[in-house]
């Protein structure tokens, strides 16, 4: 009796194996040694892929030039039939051979691939059309193109003395302002939401829910009305353009705080609690120490996110193609606002000074985002742990 | 503890195995704090309230002047006091509703592309790739679509228009025109939206229980079989929140609408061309700074209701995105 599990147990497996093993691709003896796979690509699925794609392709082709249909219209035309073809051909073929459960794969695999193609290749187009376009324009003046301001640029001159200074100095002093304001105001309200259950809390939470992707114009006439109009012509300044992002900003941040507050184990809570720490050192020395890489992480991106908005600082920030240091007095320049006011200029060589300053915001919002995995990686370290931190500091001193 | 009963009065011994009521003393600093943190969250309650209260109030002139035919004119034209404010919203809505369905399918491919199809050390990368395409801002798809796509789509909405034509929909409002259009637009608005929804769909299917999928594929399943009986019905919930962000980020869209779309304002059915539906976001950004006062003030009613359609849908999808238990942005 003892010897019949070590023997049977084999069998049974061998057993369910052949049973199930009716996957046309992985058929023969070996199949017993290694676990089947269903999706593995032998050279007989990529002559039937292929040979489906031609003779589709074939076909639409005759058809196309029997009807006479040519030009750009009657190749898209073209490259539509055609995909419908090869499905139907391919289908029809893998029916045929394997079986209407491996032909549904098998349509499914090849529909995947290609919407997965089609999403990413224009989004990736995008990335590459900036860098092609906008490095030229940065780097043919290099250093100049980076501090220069735009007072001698005009009418259809040719385009010389173009600079992102004032744009990157507005820039970063607006969303700085912005996340001064709600950096400390977002990671408070988080931590309320996470800490307590009642009902304003809650009305509190959704209220953050469905702020976060208010339509950022809406934030722009908010502080136009609340802000610029009262003041008449002193009202445009960076302060007000730091407002209006601060409005599309707040609610981002305290998303993301919550979330990252919320993680942190109840374990280290109670074990404060229990020791008889009241509860604001206990949030103050213990829960945000802990969540700490993960709110950097949360506040870099919120900045990432704020500082490509375009929207906002058009009313508020009002462009200038001067240095104005001064957030608080005068109007501001700003890297999206300077792309959208080139754009509108219309005339085509300053149009491509605006793939400039598009590399220019896409290399700083990209710089954030490494930045932000960068302070998200530090908490798989452990480092994140108060007390640890306290001795490795020690140490290191 | 059992020996520390002597002590204590006798009616306590008797419900001793009931679990006593610990109340934590609440020290004045802790109800300083308390009240602090309270006080911050209510900053975003006094945002909302004020944004309404605002857009209600500048809002309220052009209300007055045009009543009803506010929401039943159909052409948007305030220096003649045509405040219809419905091809504006229905420009707006068509451009976000246009632009999820072409993101949906695309964007559920590629969720599925990364977490099953793609090889096991190329997902990463591949999510990384989607979440920095998320905060790529809008006005560089703009840019990138007013340049390059406006002119790319024309082809493909000709063959449209002339194969098609015969459905309302597929028409352009100016014959023989078909760039700058609505299509166009909802493409690059698509863009935007395609990194949203794939990575709360891709977050939501990777919570599908692995061991259903294992048991799926070891009775005999293949793969799509898999993921529909398996991955998708148990992510459908997701997916749905994960959508209805899309239309979210589709409907508050602005430099993309201003830069790309071209729009007479006018009611049409047509969204294969220029000249026709309008949109809220690029008429406040286009006249707001330069219009008369009851022209600002219209565009201040057409942005509330903006704002509370938008406000609404958010509010719902967070809702049941926030029931999957995936960490949204």
């Amino acid at each position: 009796m003892r010897q019949i599990t070590p023997v049977q147990a084999p069998a049974t497996v061998h057993g369910s194996t052949t049973s199930a093993g009716r996957f046309p691709n992985t058929g023969g003896a070996h199949s017993f040694e290694r676990p089947s796979r269903p999706s593995r690509i032998v050279p007989a699925s990529l002559w039937e892929l292929g040979g489906s794609a031609l003779a589709a392709l074939a076909l639409v082709w005759v058809i196309f030039s029997v009807s006479g249909n040519s030009g750009r219209s009657a190749l898209f035309g073209l490259f539509v039939s055609w995909f419908l073809t090869f499905l139907t051909v391919y289908g029809v073929l893998c029916w045929r051979l394997h079986g209407v459960l491996a032909m549904k794969d098998r349509l499914a695999t090849v529909a995947i691939w290609s919407g997965a193609l089609v999403a990413l290749a224009p989004l990736v187009a995008v990335i590459l059309f900036v860098v092609f376009q906008g490095a030229p324009v940065v780097f043919a003046r290099f250093p100049h193109f980076l501090y220069a301001d735009m007072s001698k640029v005009g009418g259809e001159s040719p385009v010389t003395a173009v600079g992102v200074g004032p744009a990157i100095v507005g820039t970063v002093e607006q969303v700085g302002l912005a996340a001064l304001f709600t950096v400390p105001l977002g990671v408070l309200t988080a931590t309320y939401l996470v800490d307590s259950r009642g009902l304003f809390s809650r009305v509190v939470g959704s209220v953050v829910d469905a702020m976060t992707g208010a339509p950022a114009i809406i934030a722009a006439v908010f502080v136009y009305l609340l802000w610029v109009a009262p003041l008449k012509h002193s009202g445009k300044s960076g302060f007000a353009a730091a407002l209006a992002l601060s409005v599309m900003m707040l609610p981002v941040v305290t998303r993301a705080s919550q979330e990252v507050i919320a993680v942190v184990p109840s374990s280290l809570r109670e074990a404060a609690l229990a020791l008889g720490a009241p509860r604001w050192r206990v949030i103050l020395r213990v829960v945000l120490p802990t969540a700490r890489a993960g709110l950097s992480t949360a506040v870099i991106l919120g900045v990432a996110r704020i500082a490509g908005e375009t929207a906002p600082v058009l009313f508020a920030a009002g462009g200038s193609v001067y240095y104005n240091w001064n957030p608080f007095s005068g109007q501001q320049d700003n890297l999206p606002l300077r792309i959208f006011e080139l754009i509108n200029q219309g005339s085509a060589n300053i149009t491509r000074e605006a793939w400039g300053v598009s590399f220019v915001l896409v290399v700083l919002v990209l710089g954030l985002f490494v930045l932000a995995r960068i302070a998200g990686r530090s908490r798989a370290g452990g480092r994140a742990r108060p007390w640890q931190r306290r001795r490795a500091t020690g140490v290191r001193a | 503890m059992t020996t520390a009963a002597p002590p204590r009065p006798a009616p306590v011994a008797t419900d001793e195995d009931r679990p006593i009521t610990v109340r934590a003393v609440e020290t004045g600093a802790d109800r300083l704090f308390r009240r602090v943190l309270a006080a911050s969250s209510a900053v975003v309650l006094l945002l909302l309230a004020a944004t309404t209260l605002f857009l209600i109030v500048k809002g309220w002139p052009a209300m007055r002047a045009a009543g009803f035919h506010f929401f039943t004119d159909t052409v948007w034209a305030p220096d003649n006091h045509h405040f219809g404010v419905a091809p504006l919203l229905v420009g707006s809505v068509a451009i976000a509703l246009v632009a999820v369905a072409i993101a949906v399918p695309v964007s559920l491919a590629t969720a599925l592309m990364i977490n099953e199809y793609a090889p096991v050390w190329l997902r990463p990368w591949l999510t990384s790739i989607v979440d920095l395409l998320a905060t790529i801002p809008s006005i560089v798809y703009g840019f990138w679509g007013f340049e390059v796509l406006s002119g790319l789509q024309v082809a493909p909405a000709r063959w449209i228009v002339h194969n098609f034509g015969f459905v309302p929909l597929l028409r352009s409002p100016s014959a023989g025109y078909f760039g700058q259009s609505v299509f166009a637009t909802s493409i690059v608005c698509a863009l935007t939206i395609v990194p949203i929804i794939t990575s709360i769909s891709r977050e939501v299917m990777t919570q599908a229980p692995r061991d259903a999928c294992e048991a799926a594929l070891g009775l005999g399943g293949t793969r799509w079989g898999m993921l529909t009986d398996v991955v998708l019905p148990f992510s459908r919930g997701g997916i749905v929140g994960g959508v209805l962000l899309g239309i979210g980020r589709g409907l508050g869209e602005t430099m993309i609408v201003v830069l790309v779309l071209s729009s007479a304002k006018r009611l049409t059915p047509s969204l294969l061309g220029p000249n026709g539906l309008g949109s809220v976001a690029k008429e406040i950004t286009e006249n707001f700074s330069d219009g008369s006062t009851i022209e600002k003030s219209a565009l201040i009613l057409a942005g509330l209701a903006l704002f509370a359609t938008t406000l609404a849908v958010n509010a719902i999808a967070r809702l049941i995105v926030a029931r999957t238990g995936v960490r949204t942005r």
